[in-house]
């Protein structure tokens, strides 16, 4: 209660470190262009070089506010999950609804090259492809929902995200013999996950999802905290229990789904964000949470597409690996020390 | 025994019937309860195992649906009572383990105001200080800021307590609050519920297997039988020998005298 001033602070300190994150990220990239041309092209003064204001309004800054909505959608629809399904261990990826986005986007890659006498050629662009992935992650979604109803042990929970994993791998195994290279290679891109490539038009598609999401979290914050006593204790409470599990697991799908869907499967955001959020405000008040979450996520994902687009070299790794190499670490620290793992 | 004057019933049970639905068949648990209590006391139901103790208080306290019969608070249906009006007349202390146990004393008796804050939950000063009475009520002002996985059993109860209290509701239900604890820590739980049902005028109903302790300290006692329960005040139901029938005769008999149970040898 006395700690709101507290919390405030930090969180004004965050936003501090995200700006700062933005423009690193944004001054850094295969081309080098020097920090003050940086600063001068995004506050739209004359630069040295044409090409540099280029460079920076149609691809460093697209790409770092993709980073931004990705970061803080999937930390969010974690720290959502998490609470939903009284799961330390439960995110986007965990709970198997990456792998139904990447079922929704592989069978609409590749298994339209297989049916192609149905439909005509042409349709696989990015808006189906985001429909497609969409629809897969809320399928999933909607199945761990109505299993975890039934059965209401947390592990078998993650076994079973665990196993949609495993099919969704094999069928896409199994597309794939079948496919050509070029839709193979297609699929596989977009499996790494990027933050690159997205138009001001679907970043703008994106950010409404997101938004709807944010929404639909805010208005649950009373519910989510009374569901960390448990769902009895909650109802007991005056929680209208089945309205607020809708609100937030369509909140949940349209983050994980909305973003897997144009960003890929990215991994570990979703998982490791809201606990180190936890650890860094030590409390679990979704007030405090949900905008801390949202930030610090921002922040990660930056840094993590700065570090894959390899500063001054002209490769970019995948996202994807580099969210597993700096999150998967993290998940094991906060397993090591128990006690704090608990959401 | 220690009587209160009361004439408001706040509690009155019907011809209650208990029980599961499920798609095929409806199993009962228990039927045919009838109990009234009054504002301020501590009542108890008693039973062996799987008698449906748990269950009726579930019932009551709206987590469950009822089968038949009727339950009034107040003198109003429990059906005609909106979710919030049902969270601010009766709180619970459950037996199931909390969600979380990452949240302090102090956040986990807030979410007991939750039925009076606003849409995103903000404390007035008002749930501020009913905070403040829940904790000094049962104790707590040195373990405030600690987090629940830092508690032992019997503190954690007192939070549940506590948080129950903040809820503010004229009825408390608690499912087994002594369970688990050693014999010092049952009887500070019931004498501190004993306590505060007479101190605040809420009406408190537990379920315990703890018979001795509840008949030294609870004013009413409902016993659950198969077939047939009996209601009322300790001493009516030892005159009665209602306590005599709780277990079959030959492992343990009742004595009604210093009102404890002997082991037969």
């Amino acid at each position: 209660m006395e700690n709101t001033a507290k919390y405030k602070v930090s969180l004004l300190l965050l936003v501090l470190a995200l700006v700062i994150c933005f423009v690193l990220n944004i001054s850094l990239g295969s081309v080098s262009i020097p920090f003050k041309g940086t600063l001068n092209a995004i506050l739209g003064r004359g630069v040295a070089q044409d090409s540099w204001e280029y460079i920076v309004w149609n691809y460093r800054i697209p790409k770092a506010f993709t980073a931004i909505l990705v970061g803080s959608g999937l930390a969010l629809s974690g720290l959502l999950m998490q609470t939903l399904f009284r799961n330390p261990l439960a995110g986007p990826f965990v709970l198997g609804i990456s792998s139904g986005a990447s079922l929704g986007a592989a069978l609409l890659i590749m298994g339209s090259a297989l049916i192609s006498s149905l439909f005509s050629y042409g349709m696989v662009n990015d808006v189906s492809l985001a429909v497609a992935a969409s629809i897969g992650s809320f399928s999933v979604l909607l199945v761990v929902v109505v299993v975890s109803y039934r059965i209401k042990d947390t592990m078998a929970l993650l076994i079973i995200g665990l196993m949609f994993g495993s099919m969704t791998a094999a069928i896409v195994s199994v597309l794939s013999y079948f496919t050509d290279a070029e839709k193979l290679q297609q699929y596989i891109y977009w499996s790494f996950g990027s933050v690159g490539n997205l138009s001001w038009s679907q970043l703008l598609l994106l950010l409404i999802i997101i938004l709807i999401g944010i929404v639909l979290s805010i208005i649950s914050i009373k519910p989510l905290n009374a569901f960390l006593l448990g769902e009895n204790y909650a109802q007991s409470l005056g929680v209208n229990l089945k309205r607020s599990r809708y609100k937030i697991i369509i909140a949940t799908g349209l983050l994980a789904g909305g973003i897997t869907a144009f960003a890929g499967p990215i991994a570990f955001i979703g998982l490791a964000v809201p606990h180190l959020t936890r650890q860094i405000f030590n409390t679990t008040d979704h007030k405090v949470l949900v905008p801390a979450v949202l930030v610090y996520g921002a922040i990660l994902m930056l840094i993590c597409d700065t570090i894959a687009q390899l500063p001054t070299s002209a490769n970019v790794l995948p996202i994807n690996a580099i969210t597993s190499i700096v999150g998967a670490p993290v998940v094991i620290w906060l397993l090591v020390r128990k006690k704090k793992m608990i959401f | 025994m220690n009587k209160k004057i009361t004439t408001h019933t706040a509690l009155k049970v019907e011809n209650l019937s208990i029980g599961y639905f499920s798609k095929k068949n409806t199993t009962v648990i228990a039927d045919g309860i009838n109990f009234k209590l009054q504002q301020g006391e501590l009542a108890a139901i008693i039973g062996v195992n799987g008698i449906g103790k748990s269950t009726l208080l579930r019932t009551l306290g709206n987590v469950q649906a009822k089968l038949s019969g009727s339950i009034q608070l107040d003198g109003k249906g429990l059906k005609s009572y909106t979710p919030i009006e049902m969270a601010s007349t009766i709180s619970v202390v459950l037996t199931e383990p909390l969600a979380s146990k990452n949240l302090t004393v102090v956040e986990l008796i807030a979410l007991g105001r939750q039925p009076y804050t606003n849409w995103i939950g903000k404390l007035s000063e008002t749930d501020k200080t009913k905070i403040q009475e829940a904790i000094s009520m049962v104790g707590l002002q040195s373990l405030k800021n600690k987090k629940c996985y830092e508690l032992s059993d019997g503190q954690l109860q007192r939070v549940m307590i506590a948080r129950a209290l903040a809820q503010d509701t004229s009825i408390i239900l608690l499912d087994e609050p002594t369970s688990h604890l050693d014999l010092h820590h049952k009887v500070q739980i019931l004498k501190l519920l004993k306590q505060i049902a007479h101190k605040t005028s809420k009406t408190i109903l537990v379920t315990s297997h703890e018979i001795e302790m509840t008949i030294q300290l609870c004013d009413k006692i409902l016993i659950m039988n198969k077939g047939s329960h009996e209601f009322g005040e300790p001493g009516e139901l030892i005159q009665k020998k209602s306590f005599e029938r709780l277990f079959p005769s030959d492992t343990v008999a009742f004595d009604p005298k210093t009102g404890s149970f002997k082991i037969k040898k």
